[in-house]
C-alpha cells in the first residue's frame, strides 16, 4: 500500500464553521467580512472566491453575514452541533432536531 | 474551501494578512465632538452632534453598519411613554423606571422597591424616546406595519398602524412599548452619519482618553486608539468626547472558544470605555454589580432559540406530556412577564421531582391563533438582534410553527446557577448633561449604568450628542500631551513586539477565573482581597509577557486590559460596599445583612495616582427629576425637523 502524505497541523478550534460558503455562488464581494463586527472572515487573496473563515471562534453567531449577503445562497448559517434546535410534531408526537 | 485550515492544506502556505501592517504610521484627526463607541448609542450621537453643526468623527471596532448589540436588529422600542397611544404620564413613568431597573418587564404595581436606576437617563427616555423612533422613521426604520401584515392583531392600532407589545402592559393598561422592524435601523443610522458628514473611523479601537496636560481627572480633550486590520495608531484630537462603547460580557467567561454561543453580547463587548474613564480619574458608580448569566453554562439557543424566552410572545409553555404549565405566556394578562414568580418556579421544581411535569418543557406555537403566531414568529423573533438567523435555519430545517412544539431550555440543566457571571451596568456618574465628572467627557448607553435597552441607547445617545455640541462651542482647543500619548503607545504596542509568551485567550481565561473564585456567590473582605491581588499580579507579572502576532490579536490582548482594568474596579467597588444588597445581586456574606438602610446609597470609586478612592453619593442624587430635566432642556426642539 503506498504511503499518503498529510500535513501536520494544529487541532481546529470548536466549533470552527460558522457559516458554509457556496463556491459556485459567491462572488467574493466580501460584503460579509465587512458587516461581520468582528473580523471572523478575511477576503481571500484568490479574488472572486469565498472568504476565508479566519477567527470562527470569535463569532457571536448574529447571523448579519447571511441575513445582509447579495447573493442567496452564497452563505448559509451552519451552526454547531451542541446549538441546534430541537421540536416535536405537536400531532404525532416525533421529535425532531436541526440536522440540516 | 472555508476554513483557514483549508486554505493552508491547499496551498501549503496561510494566508498572507490581507491588510496593509504599520504599527509606526501615526494619523492625527481634529474634530469637535468625537464619540467612542458606533452602536446605537454611538451613531445617535454623532447624529444629533452632527445636526447642530459641528464637526464629528464616530469610532468604531467593526464597521458601523452592522455593530453593537442593537445591530443585528430590535423587534422591542421599550419604555416609550410619550407615544399618542401611551396610557401612563412621561414623568411618572420615569419615576417607575428609576426604582425598578430590574423589573421592567414585571408589573410596577407592588413591585419592591430596589432604586439603583439612572434616574437621568429614565426621565431622558421617557421623555425623548418616542421623538427619537419617530426621527428613526424619517431615516428610514420601520416602526409601524405600513403593509398591514397583522392587521387584526392584539395590540395592533389600525389609525397609526403601532403595533404594541404586551410586555409591561396588564391588559393594555400602559401601551408603553411598541413593536418594531429594527433589522434595518442600524444601516439606516450609519446612512444618515454619511449624509450629515460624520468623518466615521470603522475597525478603530480607542484604547485610551487624552487629559489637558496628560493630568489625571483633567479635562477630557480626544482619545488615542489603533486599526485593528492595520495597527496604525490614532490620535483624535476634539473639544468633547461622547463615550458610547459597550459593556463588558467577557470578564468572566473561562472558554473563549464557546464564548460567541454563550452570550447575548458580540467578542467586542469587552468594557473598554469603563477602563479608559477609570484610568482618565472619572467617579464611577454600582461597580460592585453583577449577576449570574445563565447562558453561561450552555447556549443561545437557551434563550434566543429556546421557546419562552425574550422575543417568544403569547406562546404557552407545556410539559413534554402536553399539559400546560403554570408559566406566564408573556401576554396580556401578565404583562408580559418572562419567568414565574419565585414561589411558582420553586413549585415546578418540586412538581418536576415529583413526576407532576415531565421534562422537556415546548413552547405550543400551533395552539396560538394563526395572526398571533405571526407577530411572534415573523416580526418578534423575526426582527430582534440575532434571532432572525436562528428562525430562518429553524424554517430551514424544517420546524413550522404552525404544527410543532419548540423545545424550552428551562430547569433541564438543573437549576443552580453557575458562577458565570457578568457585570451589570456600572459605569461613570453622570449629571442632567450626562456629562461625566470629568470636564469634556459625556456618557450614553450601555456604559450609563443603565439596564441596556435598545431606545435607552438611542435616547441617551441622542442627549449626549446634543449636549456635547453645545459645550464643544464654549470651550477652547487644547493641546494634547506627547507624553501621555508616548505612554500609551508603549503600552498597547508592546504586544507585537514579543513572538512568544502568553496570548490573548490565556490571559482572559486567567482573569475570567480569577473573577469566579473572589467575585462570585460568596463575597468576603478576604476573598475580594485575595482576588485583588491576584489582579494586580497578572498585571504585574503575565502582562509583561502577553504577545500579539498580528492587529486583531493585538485588539483581543488590549481588551484583555480593558477587561482587567474593570475587574480591578469590580474588586474595588465591592470592597467599598460593607453590606449586602438584593437589587445589586451583592451578598458578603461577612456583612449579611440585605440592604439595611444606612448603605441605601451609592457607593462611588475613582482611581487617583494609582489607588482607588471610594466616596458615595445619595440615591436619586438626581433630585426632582420633571423639574431638572425641564431646566435642562430648555432649548429643546422634539423630533428633527429638517431632511
Amino acid at each position: 500500500m503506498a504511503q499518503i502524505k498529510i500535513s501536520a497541523l494544529p487541532n481546529l478550534t470548536t466549533p470552527n464553521t460558522p457559516v458554509i460558503f457556496n463556491p459556485d455562488i459567491c462572488l467574493g464581494c466580501n460584503t460579509c467580512v465587512n458587516v461581520c463586527q468582528i473580523d471572523v472572515f478575511i477576503p481571500n487573496p484568490d479574488k472572486g472566491s469565498p472568504p476565508i473563515i479566519l477567527h470562527p471562534d470569535e463569532c457571536w453567531y448574529c447571523g448579519c453575514c447571511v441575513n445582509d449577503c447579495l447573493h442567496p445562497g452564497a452563505i448559509s448559517f451552519n451552526w454547531p452541533l451542541q446549538q441546534r434546535g430541537s421540536w416535536k410534531d405537536k400531532i404525532t408526537g416525533k421529535v425532531m432536531r436541526d440536522t440540516v | 474551501m472555508t476554513k483557514w485550515h483549508d486554505y493552508f492544506q491547499k496551498q501549503g502556505t496561510a494566508p498572507p494578512w490581507p491588510y496593509p501592517v504599520d504599527y509606526e504610521k501615526e494619523y492625527e484627526i481634529e474634530t469637535d465632538i468625537l464619540v467612542i463607541g458606533g452602536g446605537i448609542a454611538g451613531c445617535w450621537a454623532a447624529i444629533s452632534a452632527a445636526r447642530k453643526g459641528v464637526r464629528v468623527a464616530l469610532v468604531e471596532k467593526g464597521d458601523t453598519i452592522r455593530s453593537g448589540s442593537g445591530g443585528p436588529g430590535c423587534d422591542h422600542w421599550c419604555q416609550c411613554p410619550a407615544n399618542p397611544h401611551s396610557k401612563v404620564d412621561p414623568d411618572e413613568w420615569a419615576k417607575v423606571m428609576a426604582d425598578n431597573p430590574g423589573t421592567m418587564s414585571e408589573l410596577p404595581k407592588g413591585a419592591p422597591k430596589c432604586s439603583y436606576g439612572n434616574g437621568i437617563g429614565a426621565q431622558i427616555t421617557c421623555r425623548e424616546n418616542y421623538d427619537t423612533l419617530l426621527e428613526m422613521e424619517q431615516m428610514g426604520g420601520q416602526i409601524r406595519d405600513i403593509n398591514d401584515e397583522y392587521v387584526g392583531a392584539e395590540g395592533r392600532y389600525d389609525d397609526t398602524k403601532f403595533m404594541f407589545s404586551p410586555r409591561t402592559n396588564p391588559n393594555h393598561q400602559t401601551d408603553l412599548v411598541l413593536r418594531v422592524w429594527g433589522t434595518n435601523f442600524k444601516p439606516a443610522l450609519k446612512r444618515e452619519c454619511q449624509r450629515l458628514g460624520v468623518n466615521i473611523f470603522d475597525r478603530v479601537m480607542v484604547t485610551g482618553l487624552l487629559t489637558e496636560g496628560g493630568i489625571q481627572g483633567a479635562r477630557v480633550i480626544g482619545a488615542m486608539g489603533f486599526n485593528n486590520r492595520t495597527g496604525e495608531f490614532m490620535i483624535f484630537r476634539s473639544k468633547a468626547v461622547v463615550l458610547s462603547a459597550a459593556g463588558d460580557f467577557y470578564m468572566w467567561m473561562l472558554d473563549t472558544e464557546h464564548a460567541g454561543c454563550r452570550q447575548f453580547r458580540s467578542r467586542t463587548a469587552t468594557g473598554d470605555g469603563l477602563a479608559m474613564t477609570w484610568k482618565a480619574g472619572a467617579e464611577h458608580v454600582l461597580m460592585e454589580r453583577t449577576i449570574p448569566l445563565m447562558l453561561g453554562t450552555g447556549y443561545k439557543h437557551n434563550w434566543y432559540g429556546g421557546a419562552g424566552d425574550a422575543s417568544y410572545e403569547n406562546l404557552q409553555l407545556i410539559d413534554a406530556n402536553g399539559k400546560k404549565l403554570p408559566w406566564p405566556v408573556q401576554g396580556w394578562q401578565d404583562g408580559g412577564a418572562m419567568a414565574p414568580p419565585p414561589k411558582v418556579r420553586e413549585s415546578i421544581r418540586q412538581g418536576i421531582l415529583k413526576g407532576e411535569w415531565a421534562l422537556p418543557f415546548y413552547g405550543d406555537f400551533p395552539a396560538m391563533p394563526d395572526i398571533e403566531r405571526n407577530v411572534t414568529w415573523n416580526l418578534m423573533l423575526g426582527q430582534e438582534s440575532t434571532t432572525q438567523i436562528i428562525t430562518s435555519t429553524y424554517e430551514r430545517a424544517g420546524f413550522d410553527p404552525s404544527r410543532h412544539l419548540l423545545q424550552n431550555y428551562a430547569f433541564i440543566e438543573g437549576e443552580t446557577h453557575s458562577q458565570w457571571r457578568t457585570a451589570r451596568g456600572g459605569g461613570p456618574v453622570i449629571d442632567w448633561d450626562l456629562k461625566s465628572t470629568l470636564d469634556g467627557l459625556y456618557v450614553a448607553g450601555e456604559q450609563l449604568y443603565s439596564h441596556g435597552d435598545h431606545s435607552f441607547a438611542a435616547s441617551t445617545g441622542r442627549y449626549a450628542g446634543r449636549k456635547a455640541a453645545d459645550y464643544s462651542r464654549q470651550v477652547p482647543e487644547s493641546k494634547i500631551s506627547r507624553d501621555q500619548v508616548a505612554q500609551e503607545k508603549a503600552r498597547i504596542y508592546a504586544p507585537i513586539k514579543r513572538t512568544s509568551g502568553i496570548e490573548w485567550k490565556e490571559l482572559n481565561a486567567a482573569i475570567a477565573r480569577t473573577m469566579q473564585y473572589f467575585c462570585s456567590e460568596f463575597k468576603t473582605e478576604r476573598l475580594l482581597n485575595m482576588g485583588l491581588d491576584a489582579m494586580k499580579e497578572i498585571e504585574e507579572v503575565f502582562v509583561p509577557r502577553l504577545y500579539a502576532l498580528d492587529p486583531h490579536k493585538l485588539m483581543r490582548s488590549i481588551e484583555d486590559l480593558s477587561m482587567l482594568a474593570h475587574g480591578q474596579m469590580v474588586f474595588s467597588a465591592s470592597l467599598a460596599r460593607k453590606a449586602s444588597s438584593a437589587s445589586l445581586n451583592f451578598y458578603r456574606i461577612d456583612y449579611p445583612e440585605v440592604d439595611p438602610p444606612a448603605w441605601n446609597k451609592y457607593v462611588t470609586i475613582r482611581l487617583e495616582n494609582g489607588k482607588a478612592i471610594s466616596g458615595e453619593l445619595p440615591v436619586n442624587y438626581w433630585g426632582d427629576m420633571k423639574a431638572n430635566y425641564e431646566a435642562h432642556n430648555r432649548d429643546y426642539a422634539g423630533i428633527y425637523k429638517g431632511k
